[in-house]
């Protein structure tokens, strides 16, 4: 396959007042694999869609093996050999597998009749080749975020593409896909194929890049060699240096606040998804529940929201019964829910920063009066939210889909956090958010709990938990297979998220250490 | 790091049997209530049903020979009974979830028979008639339902198909008048669908405008224009321009000869032959060809169809003109296929009753056909039933459809998804 050299010059591009790209310079060599970092609304998003022809830059241009080229389009980038995968999913969900990938470059018999067998065919032989498993036939829909991802990669490699742009795929990818995936990629680097891999994680970068650059505020403020420290990146992305593991004090638990007992959830297509959990937090402390994702932890904690209907069990609130009881009792109740899909259960995107940040509380005083908004008081919250947890945004009136990936999530986590708590559900809290932010959210989140307040944390991250955690559950097949102390070695929490029991789990990890936890 | 993968069908097990998922249970229960109130009312039907033969004509116009006759409360009994059963097994969970919709199905047909029974208890029903009636209604709603789904699976909004009704009507009714040609009727007809739909089109996909209020404004300008040009031309001179022929009838040899179903579907018309045709192409094209599968991309998630080189407004535009070929063939249908005249707003809000049809037929041509059916075989019934004289006015049976339409539209039954971009522009920086 030709490879390609490719250079951006003086790339630019604002939105309104805000020069979310300023000259930005950079070369991809081929068969590289070049790592984009920076914070969240640094602007990494915007070059890579002026790259691929979904904006069109104010200034500067493309040069493809030292020739200009314009890109006005996706179909142009395509064209010239360019692919991307996209920090939201471009997947059309009713559409199958195979349906998504052959979109927009169709196989046909005569007169456009689409070959089915074909779309398939090609479909097993990609997912063959670099061992991903993808059923041609399913609906996107009724796929977990991992496979749909994994079908994304696929889309983008059918069109033979010379440089790969990769806009935090790792985000929603558990640590085993995380690490196929950076297999696919030394495998397509060997054959020649760029990559362009953005992501928050500095472990990847580490492991897998041949050259870092770090954008800052729309401007490339340098560059790293894949040998420099995770300190090191972190400072250079974020302009100071950041802590990557919060400090805490040991955890002082009171009463019980939340009490789980015997909760069953039957999924929609009538599949055991929470199987008779009991479960207990206490007023603070951090419990957090592991498992590989997929194990019944988003029913949890959409249970204890009443978001999904329960089959059995009881849930209760500092003794109080909250089973059957409505949603808005419960956050009244004063349990705050930070859902691991923000995207589609956070935020209304069409709705300002402002709006966004009250959204559970605008009934209330001092934001509600009788039938009116009190549009100063939300104004004032939504000044010291935006300040207090570094949400990048040119106002607060902005609509919040806007915004860049990451400070979506800032505003749900802000409004989550703004107001008296009992318990609080995170599920996933720092997916997607640039280390900067994790280390203030992570000390944010400790706080919460040294006031005393219930924390239940879904992660499928093991540094996350490893970071915040006072006690871990580990979840597998729908149940609690074991409640373990924080300092459990990960091996051992490895095996268990595996299913094996908590003692099975030590005699295990101790005869056979492995190299998990390396990335 | 850990070895499982992560699809939840390798990580979850299926509920045992005997746990239900709740909102199942839900719908099991709502849509049971629904199911029994319906077999109950066939069955108090049946009750109240007097003794005596219920007469079935077979043929139309024939009262001599070619009659059906039935013990009209044993058979009213019977089937009020079987619906019950049909029902109450539905409630109980006595049959698979898999099996339900034939459940339905037969509770549907149970309630019908048990209805015209008590209906026609000592009286003769001509259900000749009242089969060929439902394919007369049926055939415009088809056709504007079909335009519907292309419009709305490529993500815009069509309200104006009864404007294209009316000048489809009116523009066939003129050129055959004129011209004495049925094709040019239709084709011209087929054209002037096409218009609207270019406006349709254009101000929608290119200037952003409110899909909803646009229809409606279309309906409006089009009753307006073909009310003005009839009374400025086809009243003036009616004998030259508002006299179209009336398609002929033209009966497919072998399959016209069915005893009873054969005069009904295979002695019709061109038009009718054609709304045939056309959920059949439409199906085909719209879920087997590249162009359908474009189109349904651009209906749900637009950003994506544009990330993988799909010209989004293109696709969009090239569905809403072919549907206005639909809608106008739709139109035609009323005056060079049933009427024989013009007359001002004699389409009589059927454009939104194809709309209707539509979503009860879930987006989906075939579906979108049964509902239309559903729909004109109430509204032939209605005519009937004031023909024979029933106790019940035939007007409060007319709403029945729009009823099952509102329950079916409230979601009661089943799951209704529209296309996810139905009705949203799609703009690029
Ligand atoms: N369509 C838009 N309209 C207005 N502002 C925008 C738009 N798209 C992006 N921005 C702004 O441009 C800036 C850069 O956004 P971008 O999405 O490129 O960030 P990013 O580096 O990808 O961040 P993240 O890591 O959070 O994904 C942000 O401040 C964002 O608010
Ligand atoms: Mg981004």
């Amino acid at each position: 396959m030709a490879r390609m050299h490719l250079e951006l010059s003086g790339l630019t591009k604002s939105f309104g007042s805000l020069v979310a790209n300023d000259h930005i310079d950079l070369v991809i060599e081929p068969g590289q694999i070049h790592c984009l970092l920076g914070e969240n609304g640094a602007g990494k998003s915007t070059l890579m869609n002026m790259l691929y022809g979904l904006l069109q830059p104010d200034a500067g241009e493309i040069l493809i093996d030292g020739e200009k080229v314009a890109i006005h389009s996706p179909s142009d980038a395509i064209a010239q050999g360019i692919g991307m995968v996209h920090q939201h999913f471009m997947l059309v969900p009713v559409f199958t597998v195979a349906e998504n990938i052959m979109l927009g470059r169709e196989y046909t018999r005569a007169v456009g009749v689409l070959d089915r067998k074909k779309a398939d065919a090609l479909v097993t032989e990609l997912s063959e080749r670099y061992g991903f498993e993808v059923d041609p036939e399913a609906l996107v829909e009724d796929i977990p975020v991992g496979v749909q991802q994994r079908v994304e990669i696929i889309k983008a490699l059918a069109n033979n593409a010379r440089v790969l742009i990769l806009d935090e795929p790792t985000a929603v990818l558990t640590p085993a896909e995380i690490d196929e995936l950076i297999a696919v990629m030394r495998q397509l680097k060997e054959n020649g194929t760029s990559i362009v891999f953005i992501t928050h994680k500095l472990k990847e970068v580490k492991a897998i890049a041949d050259t870092i650059t770090v954008i800052r505020r729309g401007k490339v403020v340098g560059s790293a060699e894949p040998s420099a420290t995770e300190e090191e990146l972190a400072e250079l992305m974020v302009g100071r240096a950041v802590d990557l593991v919060v400090d805490k004090d040991p955890a002082t638990p009171g009463d019980t606040v939340l009490r789980v007992e015997g909760l069953t959830v039957i999924d929609e297509r009538g599949f055991t998804a929470v199987d008779g959990v009991d479960l207990e937090v206490r007023a603070g402390e951090i419990l957090a529940v592991a498992g590989v994702q997929g194990n019944g932890q988003t029913e949890l904690a959409e249970a204890l929201l009443g978001l999904t209907p329960i089959a059995a069990g009881r849930i209760s609130l500092d003794g109080n019964d909250l089973t059957g009881r409505t949603t808005r009792d419960r956050l009244d109740a004063g349990i705050g829910y930070i859902p691991e899909d923000r995207a589609h259960d956070g935020f209304v995107g069409s709705f300002s920063v402002a709006e966004n940040l009250v959204l559970d509380m605008a009934r209330r005083a001092p934001f509600g009066k009788g039938l009116s908004l009190r549009t100063d008081e939300i104004e004032k919250n939504a000044q010291e939210r935006v300040e207090e947890f570094d949400i990048r945004t040119q106002s607060t009136d902005l609509a919040v889909s806007s915004l860049s990936g990451g400070n979506q999530q800032k505003v749900v986590l802000a409004r989550e956090l703004s107001r008296p708590l009992k318990l609080l559900v995170a599920s996933q809290p720092t997916r997607g958010v640039d280390v900067g932010s994790i280390e203030f959210l992570h000390t944010r989140m400790v706080k919460e709990r040294d006031n005393g307040t219930a924390v239940l944390i879904v992660s499928t991250e093991l540094d996350e938990i490893a970071a915040l955690a006072d006690r871990v559950a580990v979840m597998y097949r729908g149940k609690v297979v074991g409640v373990v102390p924080a300092d459990t070695p990960r091996d051992e929490l490895g095996l268990m998220m595996a299913g094996a029991s908590k003692s099975e789990a030590e005699v295990v990890a101790t005869e056979n250490p492995t190299t998990l936890g390396t990335i | 790091m850990s070895e499982t993968t992560t699809t939840p069908d390798t990580v979850r097990v299926p509920a045992p049997a005997a746990i239900e998922a709740p909102a199942d249970r839900t719908r099991r229960l709502r849509v049971g209530s629904l199911m029994l109130v319906f077999a109950l009312i066939g069955l108090l039907l049946a009750i109240f049903t007097n003794g005596g033969k219920a007469t079935f004509q077979l043929v139309s116009g024939d009262l001599q020979n070619n009659l059906f006759g039935v013990p009209a409360q044993a058979t009213a009994l019977i089937l009020g009974i079987l619906g019950v059963i049909a029902a109450g097994a539905y409630v109980l969970r006595r049959v698979p979830q898999s099996y339900s919709g034939y459940l339905a199905t037969l509770l549907g047909i149970c309630f019908i028979g048990s209805f015209l029974c008590w209906a026609a208890a000592g009286k003769t029903f001509p259900l000749a008639n009242q089969f060929q009636g439902t394919l007369n209604f049926a055939t415009p709603l088809i056709l504007g339902a079909l335009a519907g789904v292309l419009c709305e699976r490529a993500g815009v909004i069509n309200i104006a198909i009864e404007g294209q009704f009316l000048v489809g009507a009116f523009t066939a009714a003129v050129v055959s008048s004129t011209t004495g040609s049925s094709a040019a009727a239709l084709i011209a007809a087929a054209l002037t669908g096409v218009l609207m739909a270019a406006l349709l089109a254009v101000f929608s996909i290119k200037y952003l405008v409110n899909q909803v209020v646009l229809g409606v404004v279309l309906v409006v300008f089009a009753s307006g224009i073909t009310g003005y040009l009839f009374d400025q031309f086809l009243q003036e001179d009616a004998a030259n321009m508002n006299t179209p022929d009336v398609l002929s009838a033209v009966k497919i040899p072998l399959l016209g000869d069915i005893p009873f179903f054969g005069p009904i579907l295979f002695n019709q018309t061109i038009l009718v032959y054609l709304t045939y045709i056309a959920v059949a192409v439409v199906t085909f094209v719209l879920f087997e060809t590249r162009w359908g599968l474009r189109v349904r991309s651009v209906g749900e998630h637009p950003k994506a169809a544009d990330t993988v080189g799909i010209r989004v407004k293109r696709v969009r535009y090239s569905a809403v003109l072919w549907a206005g070929v639909l809608a106008g063939l739709g139109g035609a249908f009323f005056t060079v296929g049933y009427a024989g005249s013009f007359s001002k707003d004699m389409t009589a809000g059927n454009g939104f009753i194809a709309l209707a049809a539509l979503i009860m037929g879930r987006w989906n041509p075939i579906g979108a056909m049964v509902a239309a059916l559903f729909f004109g075989f109430a509204t032939q019934l209605q005519s009937q039933l004031q023909i024979i004289q029933t106790p019940i006015p035939g007007e409060l049976l007319l709403m029945a459809p729009y009823l099952a339409t509102i329950i079916a539209v409230a979601g009661l039954v089943g799951r209704v998804r529209a296309p996810k971009a139905d009705g949203e522009p799609y703009v690029t920086e």
